[in-house]
């Protein structure tokens, strides 16, 4: 298990969630996208902590504050899911091609 | 544990991670979509459990847990076709976005052969999470609860956001701005 091996398992999951996020059409498949990609930064972050900054404790701080932002995006994300679907019965991007009315 | 038996559960987990990320947007079910993501996220948090970093890699598996039951819920109420009864194949710019995803696995599973890693070899910490424990409650207290604000701060953002009574009126009935003609907000 080389710090190279688990970059590369990072980098396969990022571009994986850059293919899901440009792809989908349905926002949560869009979400999940994103979701993938977050998770692939974690792993490379955490990698790079445990081959690196070894006893240091602010590396894995990092993943926590990686963790809150996964937390906001996918709460925040169905909000606004949940919003557009009641004012415009919108549930894939292809019914959004206006930010107004 | 010995190396060959750490190399072999981490490739296992890396294989499965990759192969279930995949398959969540090559399934016709959106349940399953969910539950492929969750299991890839599963193989991360094992990895991470692997590197050392045990904490983070359980918090991982518990947090995405429960967000992925959510997504189940919110992927029944929304979507068509959540049981994937029907071949579901929704995609868009498909070619583009197959260059770009492919595009930016080989820009960074490059990198970290082009670069020249430090290695000198970190002592690994005897106790990861002790020593994460301290520092959420020490030194870093103020970007833990920062943090913490900033969930709460997101939740009730988020029930305000999904709130059936929007800014101009009731959301299913558009909730349309006010006109702005001009005469038109005299009568008061």
């Amino acid at each position: 298990m080389t710090l190279e091996a688990v970059l590369v398992v990072a980098a396969a999951l990022v571009g994986i969630g850059v293919y899901g996020a440009l792809s989908q059409q349905s926002f949560v498949m869009l979400m999940m996208g994103l979701e993938l990609m977050i998770n692939g930064a974690i792993l490379a972050l955490v990698a790079l902590w445990s081959a690196s900054a070894g006893g240091n404790p602010q590396g894995q701080m990092l993943g926590v504050v990686f963790m809150t932002v996964m937390a906001v995006e996918m709460a925040l994300g169905f909000a606004l899911v949940t919003n557009v679907y009641r004012v415009r019965r919108a549930d894939i991007t292809e019914k959004l091609r206006r930010l107004k009315g | 544990m010995n190396d060959l038996l750490a190399d072999a559960i981490f490739w296992a987990f890396a294989a499965g991670s990759v192969t279930t990320g995949l398959r969540v947007f090559r399934t016709d079910s959106m349940m399953r979509a969910a539950f492929y993501l969750l299991a890839s996220f599963a193989g991360v948090g094992g990895i991470l459990v692997l590197l050392g970093a045990e904490f983070l890699g359980m918090v991982l598996i518990l947090m995405m847990a429960g967000e992925m039951l959510i997504m189940a819920i919110v992927m029944v109420m929304f979507m068509m076709n959540p049981a994937g009864l029907n071949p579901m194949w929704m995609v868009h710019q498909h070619r583009v976005a197959v260059a770009a995803g492919a595009g930016s696995f080989v820009l960074l599973a490059s990198l970290p052969f082009l670069v020249k890693f430090p290695d000198r070899p970190a002592p690994q910490p005897e106790e990861a999470t002790a020593e994460l424990g301290t520092e959420l409650l020490g030194d870093s207290m103020l970007v833990f609860q920062t943090a913490g604000v900033a969930l709460l701060s997101t939740m009730i953002g988020a029930v305000v956001i999904a709130n059936r009574s929007g800014r101009f009126g009731v959301a299913e009935e558009g909730s349309q701005e006010p006109t702005v003609e001009p005469g038109a907000g005299d009568q008061r």
